[in-house]
């Protein structure tokens, strides 16, 4: 059976292909060494519109009238004030551009302008060469090192010193844990049951936030958040799994890179990546539930913790409440062995 | 792709769900179509596939184990069977999977095209992102930025009577002209026109210089009648078109299917209507089927069917419920005490591992909760978007691994619970997902659903009798007498409030008296004179439900979980 995977490496060859929206210019070039804030490619991204009605504003009866009257082309860019169109005369009506804009249709009379949108730029989004140029699309970045991935992110990069609010996984952050000497960090926390601790990571600020879990309640704020927050768990006070815990403590006080962008449809996950200096192996994302591997619990009451597949029962099982399904027995890191569906475990990898 | 069904013996379905592929064998055995086994494996629709393809080919690898029948070859499916009975002779495929289509319906007035277009457009897997009427005070370029902002994959344009309103119709067009002229060709919606017959062709020829147009009959061809059936096939291909790009996989299966894929919502109202005919004339049909992205709910009096798919499910479909439910609404059907922020906080777990089962007291019993909340909310709405659905339902139909995955007992109250159906009715499980397949089947070939829904591969949960009464709780309302087939009976009364199982084994046959303690309405649309009929036992019994509708529960917490165990163990769950 295709096992879900979740990478928790202490080294791997990371490839991340990162794209602009739509057409753009790449800022950075092959070979190019990037941190993860860097921006490698940039894009005007289209504005909103005015329609200047060329006919109905000159009073005329057909719209190949206005067109013979507008002076301007698909594609030309004109200032506030530009002549658009005007009829001829001693006293010609003349009809000007109400912003700064570019031409994009004239059809029925009509002229329809695009004003500038938003700048958008296009970061790094790890610490890495660049190894590819897309061609005004976008950049292919490379790196080896640790590589820990999570559930959910709230769609932010950055890249600073990794740091810990906590000692043990399962320890909740308050706003109490943040102090000055974690500012300019990504902090690393069990988990975040109140806006308060979200609040103090805004104003120190933080450059990150891992966390095995934040409730629920909070995901709005969190999405709000302008500094990065990744999940490895998910919703809940849910302990992080002591495999991410380990390897992001052997990294403390690391330069680290964390993107929170999430698109489950795409595959794009949240992740930390610490930069090291040895070559990693490019990590399998398939991979069959087999015995032996190490799996983490995705449900409760074991969510979070993590051990080894030693079985997979044949057939189905009769779980309470008259589930049947595919059960899996698991040794716990404190040697308990427990069954549970195979559906609520992911490999880690 | 081959003509016809008819001939075929054995017919391979595939359906794509947003969690599973499932591989479905049907064959003749002595004679008669039959359900010979379903093989099971992840949709592989996103990463790190981003094609349908291997979940597909690993489903029918899982059906090749179950049946021991040999289907591929050198990892290739056979196709068609071969003499020694390895292969299939017919291959069809259903799909629910992948991110609702985002739809822009653009018509005329609010409640009537735009309302028509609604509809049509909640029929399919859709998300409506923007609607543009007549009665939109937005200067046209604000219109054409929230169209461009709306992303849309699809554009259903409608208005206008047949020889009615043309004017509004081309300001519409313009505006999408100057829309699609922005949008980069790779990105530009498809648009199924459905208005004004008389416009079809300067329609037609204006914009599909920029993108593919469907033509649909008009959805209102006069003001009062709407017509949505034909532009429901219509938008069934349209997202087979679309579907097809976003898909990776799905076109390249075309060439071997025996007819074009279709979207199992619309297979499965197919199906819901399908049965409708052959049932009794006097009820209509309710098929529910529950996923982890989606609830369909389909409904069917007398060979007209309406389906309505909501984007709520147990998975990535609970955020949308979320959205919709508030938490106090699933947490009065807690029977054990769970804080708030527990449930929205598993509930939004399931949104990040939508293959999550519950193990846990407490996870069951959430998961049970919202179940049935879903079910009543996409009911509701999907009665208020067809107010003319006939109120008494036979049978109800259930599918959906979230209805069907759990016992017997437990599924029936879920349904009941989240239903709440009148009169007398019999609740059906589709364990094995079978009816969306039946569907799209049902199109060339009558004999094969009919031959397997009389098969054993339905199970009958149970028949339901509700007896409306005014009278306090506890009071008894009914006396209930069993007349076996041996002969001997018993006899038992209901009280108000209660849910009483009727000792009537699986199968068995039993004669049911109704005797009226109270004043008891069975049938609530007037033709009350039903108190003697004939059952045949589901596996949980017969279930006299006498709780009244809408289902009221106690406000006061303890007594609401008491009262919710009581009816639980009434089910036998």
């Amino acid at each position: 059976m295709i096992a879900p995977v979740t990478h928790i490496l202490p080294l791997a060859h990371i490839r991340r292909a990162r794209m602009l929206p739509g057409k753009g210019r790449i800022l950075a070039r092959v070979g190019q060494e990037v941190n993860a804030a860097y921006v490698v490619a940039e894009a005007d991204l289209p504005g909103s519109h005015v329609l200047v009605d060329v006919r109905r504003i000159l009073g005329l009866r057909r719209a190949e009238q206005a067109h013979r009257l507008i002076e301007r082309k698909v594609g030309e860019k004109v200032e506030k004030g530009d002549i658009l169109a005007q009829t001829g005369g001693i006293l010609p009506k003349v009809i000007r551009a109400p912003v700064n804009s570019t031409i994009v249709s004239i059809q029925r009379g009509q002229i329809l302008l695009e004003k500038a949108g938003v700048h958008y730029e296009l970061k790094a989004g790890l610490n890495g060469v660049v190894s590819e140029v897309l061609s005004e699309r976008g950049v292919v970045v490379e790196t080896h090192g640790a590589l820990i991935q999570g559930v959910w992110g709230n769609g932010q990069i950055n890249g600073g010193l990794l740091q810990f609010a906590v000692t043990q996984p399962d320890e909740e952050i308050h706003r109490a844990n943040l102090d000055m000497s974690l500012r300019g960090s990504i902090v690393v926390g069990g988990f975040i049951n109140k806006a308060d601790a979200l609040d103090a990571a805004e104003e120190l600020p933080l450059r990150g936030l891992v966390l095995g879990s934040i409730s629920a309640g909070l995901i709005a704020a969190a999405q709000k958040c302008t500094i990065p927050i990744m999940v490895t768990e998910g919703f809940g006070q849910i302990p992080m799994n002591r495999a991410a815990f380990r390897l992001l403590k052997t990294h403390e006080r690391r330069e680290t890179s964390i993107n929170t962008l999430w698109n489950p449809e795409f595959g794009e996950r949240p992740e930390i990546v610490v930069s090291l200096p040895s070559q990693g192996q490019t990590p399998m994302d398939v991979v069959e539930f087999t015995v032996g591997q190490t799996v983490r619990i995705l449900s409760a009451p074991y969510s979070g913790e993590i051990g080894t597949l030693v079985a997979i029962r044949p057939g189905r099982v009769t779980l309470p409440g008259g589930l049947r399904v595919q059960v899996a027995e698991i040794r716990l890191e404190n040697n308990q062995q427990i069954s549970l569906p195979l559906a609520n475990l992911d490999v880690l990898e | 792709m081959t003509t016809s069904l008819v001939d075929a013996e054995s017919v391979l379905a595939i359906e794509i769900g947003s969690i599973h592929t499932r591989a479905l064998l049907f064959d003749v055995v002595d004679g008669q179509y039959r359900f010979i086994g379903a093989g099971l494996a992840p949709t592989t629709i996103q990463a790190p596939f981003f094609d349908i393809s291997e979940g597909i080919h690993l489903a029918i690898s899982n059906l090749q184990e179950i049946t021991s029948r040999v289907l591929l070859e050198e990892s290739r499916l056979i196709l068609p069977g071969k003499a020694d009975g390895s292969g299939v002779d017919q291959v069809v495929l259903t799909y629910t999977a992948g991110q609702p289509l985002r739809v822009v319906i653009m018509g005329l007035l609010e409640d009537v095209s735009l309302e028509s277009a609604r509809r049509l457009a909640a029929s399919a897997h859709t998300l409506i992102t923007e609607a543009i009427g007549l009665n939109d005070r937005r200067p046209p370029e604000v219109q054409i930025d929230a169209l461009l902002r709306a992303k849309p994959d699809l554009i259903i344009l409608t208005g206008g009577t047949d020889q009615g309103a043309s004017r509004s119709i081309a300001k519409n067009v313009d505006l999408l002209t100057f829309a699609l002229q922005i949008i980069p060709r790779e990105k530009r919606p498809e648009i199924i026109y459905a208005g004004n017959n008389a416009l079809i062709t300067p329609v037609k020829d204006v914009l599909s210089a920029y993108t593919q147009v469907h033509i649909a009959p008009n959805l209102r061809p006069e003001i009062d009648a709407e017509n949505l059936s034909p532009a429901q096939e219509v938008l069934a291909d349209a997202e087979f078109h679309i579907r097809s790009r976003q898909i990776g996989g799905l076109q390249s299966y075309r060439s071997i299917l025996a007819v074009e894929p279709l979207p199992a919502p619309y297979a499965f109202a197919r199906m819901i209507r399908f049965l409708s005919r052959i049932n009794n004339p006097g009820k209509g049909v309710i098929g529910v089927d529950l996923g982890a992205g989606n609830l369909i709910i389909a409904s069917a009096f007398q060979g007209n069917s309406e389906v309505s798919v909501f984007p709520m499910g147990t998975g990535a479909g609970m955020a949308e419920a979320l959205r919709l439910i508030p938490i106090s609404e699933i947490n009065r059907w807690l029977p054990i005490h769970i804080p708030d922020r527990v449930v929205e906080d598993y509930l939004w777990h399931k949104t990040l591992h939508p293959t999550l089962l519950p193990v846990t007291t407490e996870t069951i019993a959430i998961e049970q909760a919202a179940i049935r909340q879903v079910l009543w909310n996409g009911l509701n709405q999907h009665r208020n978007r067809y107010p003319n659905l006939p109120l008494l339902a036979e049978p109800i139909l259930a599918a959906g691994m979230p209805l069907t995955q759990w016992s017997p007992q437990t599924s029936l109250m879920m349904l009941v619970d989240g239903l709440q159906p009148f009169g007398i009715t019999t609740f059906i499980q589709d364990a094995h997902g079978l009816t969306a397949a039946l569907g799209i089947i049902s199109a060339n070939n009558t004999i094969l659903p009919v031959q397997v829904i009389e098969s054993n591969a339905y199970v009958n949960l149970g028949t339901v009798i509700v007896p409306l009464s005014n009278a306090r709780y506890g009071t008894s309302i009914l006396k209930v007498k069993v007349e076996y087939e041996a002969g001997n009976q018993i006899s038992l009364e209901v009280r108000q409030g209660s849910v009483t199982a009727l000792p009537i084994q699986t199968g068995q046959t039993a004669k049911v008296h109704l005797q009226p303690l109270r004043p008891i309405t069975i049938d609530p649309i007037g033709r009350d004179t039903t108190r003697s009929f004939k059952v045949i036992g589901g596996v949980c019994g017969v279930i006299v439900d006498a709780r009244g509708r809408p289902l009221s529960l106690p406000a006061d917490a303890a007594r609401r979980r008491d009262m919710l165990k009581k009816w639980a163990a009434g089910f036998g769950a």
